[in-house]
């Protein structure tokens, strides 16, 4: 009875944020702010999950047509890098258990995925959680090498059971990666016509709203932070309109129940005790000064880039050259281009066989389009590549 | 992989919280969520790690806040309609 009950609580609670008739009033909003301002405006996102609810949601069909809503760098699988592939696969083949997120395990290296590996006889496991990496770990002797990946918020977690007294076979070898440097870097891309930010709300959590203010005063953009539920991405859309419509320049926080201006403290002393960022390449995208989350000196120790010397001339060598120069992840990445104007897209590139990132991860545009179909008609790329400058 | 999950508590032992997402429960690291949970608050859940526990009355305060964006909608609805009058 009260399991029965409770779930009647949560079907209310859920509706509340997907209320379709609610959805219609904010779609309205929409139009009308569009009208206003009177023009095209482009606005990107920068988290994977915020486009997989809009393909699923079919928001993009109910969006003004003058909107186009691009997504940026925002998928952590899509835009790690060939060798930080390339090193959990020469440390696979090496024999240690690699343990890593599902969407990692077929991420292309330079010469082969993780996937490839494992078909070869390597050991690789898909593990939900890093807890489910160290249960791994307590349950055998062999060296069990987790292969992170994702943004500050999934970093957070590594850091908690690396602080949880892992067994001594249990090392990390971190691909995190630190969003705000990689969103300073695609506001100013050349050509970019980015009205706005629509902020990831999970990141937010963590890190708080109040970060985004510096990006707002050093490129006059405003960002509003946003939710994963519809009504959330609408109503998040909406008020980035109204900024943008009034030059209103400010951060607002449109995702109240689940983020603070300071954001969870606990997990930010916990991720910077553990880890700092260093530069790093994003895939496709560009050299990006602190964006990569890597572990501190203090924490060598369980670091597998100090625990195993890794090397990896061996997958370098003899390497045949991949149709992947011609993928354009970082210019679909970079809100610049989509997938139809990439030659491979649907061809050569498929979710079986994918050439670039993009088409690897649930939350990569490419495999996105792939699956739900295009984005909305109006959504003209095209308008963004050939721009001269941002209004 | 960054896709969080609301789900409500069952149950805590320590460290760990069961936690009912939806029909499906599921055990949740509490070692990063910001404050301390009981059995029936509502968490965001990351990758196995409650990151946050969603306050009953912040729930409204979204709910207040697109209720803004549409009454502001409404009402400019309603000066078109003077408008035109
Ligand atoms: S379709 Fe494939 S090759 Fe082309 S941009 Fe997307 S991921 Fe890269």
């Amino acid at each position: 009875m009260a399991q029965a009950q409770s779930s009647t609580d949560r079907d209310i609670r859920e509706m509340k944020f997907r209320d379709p008739q609610k959805a219609k009033a904010l779609t309205r909003t929409l139009e009308r702010l569009c009208q206003e301002i009177g023009r095209e405006v482009s606005v990107m996102h920068v988290c994977g999950s915020h486009e997989q609810a809009i393909a699923r949601f079919g928001l993009r069909s109910i969006l003004p047509r003058s909107l186009n809503v691009i997504m940026g760098p925002g998928c952590p699988v899509c835009v790690t890098d060939e060798p930080e592939v390339d090193e959990a696969v020469v440390l696979a083949q090496e024999g240690v258990i690699i343990a890593t997120y599902g969407d990692m395990i077929r991420v292309p290296g330079s010469s082969k995925s993780l996937a490839n590996a494992q078909t070869e006889g390597a050991d690789v496991r898909v593990v939900y959680s890093a807890v489910e990496a160290v249960n791994l770990a307590r349950q055998t002797d062999r060296q069990v090498v987790f292969f992170a990946s994702g943004f500050e918020t999934t970093a957070v977690a590594t850091a908690a059971v690396i602080l949880a007294d892992p067994p001594e076979n249990f090392s990390v070898l971190s691909a995190h990666k630190y969003i705000p440097p990689a969103m300073e870097i695609v506001a100013e891309m050349p050509g970019s016509k980015v009205e706005g930010f629509l902020a990831a709300g999970n990141a937010a959590i963590i890190t708080g709203w109040k970060i985004f203010e510096r990006f707002v005063e050093r490129h006059r953009l405003p960002v509003v932070i946003g939710g994963f539920e519809p009504l959330d991405i609408l109503a998040a859309l909406a008020k980035l309109l109204e900024l943008i419509r009034d030059r209103d320049l400010r951060v607002v926080n449109a995702y109240p129940r689940c983020c603070t201006a300071e954001g969870n403290r606990p997990a930010q002393e916990l991720l910077w005790k553990v880890f700092q960022t260093v530069g790093g390449q994003w895939r496709g995208i560009a050299h990006i000064p602190n964006s990569n989350i890597r572990l501190r000196d203090e924490y060598g120790w369980i670091d597998a880039r100090k625990r195993f010397d890794i090397d990896l001339s061996q997958l370098w060598q003899g390497a045949s050259p991949s149709l992947a120069h011609q993928c354009i992840c970082g210019d679909i990445m970079a809100g610049i281009a989509s997938p139809d104007d990439c030659q491979l897209f649907g061809k050569e590139c498929t979710p079986e066989n994918p050439i670039g990132a993009c088409m690897v991860s649930n939350e990569g545009t490419c495999k996105i389009w792939f699956e739900y179909g295009g984005a909305h008609p109006a959504v003209s790329f095209a308008s963004v590549t050939t721009s001269s400058g941002r209004s | 992989m960054c896709l969080g999950v609301v789900g409500q508590v069952v149950e805590v032992d320590g460290m760990v919280a069961l936690v009912d997402f939806f029909g499906v429960e599921k055990k949740v690291r509490l070692d990063i969520v910001d404050e301390p949970v009981e059995s029936g608050d509502y968490i965001l859940n990351h990758v196995g790690f409650a990151i946050r526990r969603i306050p009953e009355e912040e729930v409204q305060g979204t709910l207040d806040f697109y209720e803004d964006l549409i009454r502001y909608n409404d009402l400019m609805a309603q000066d078109v309609k003077a408008d035109i009058r």
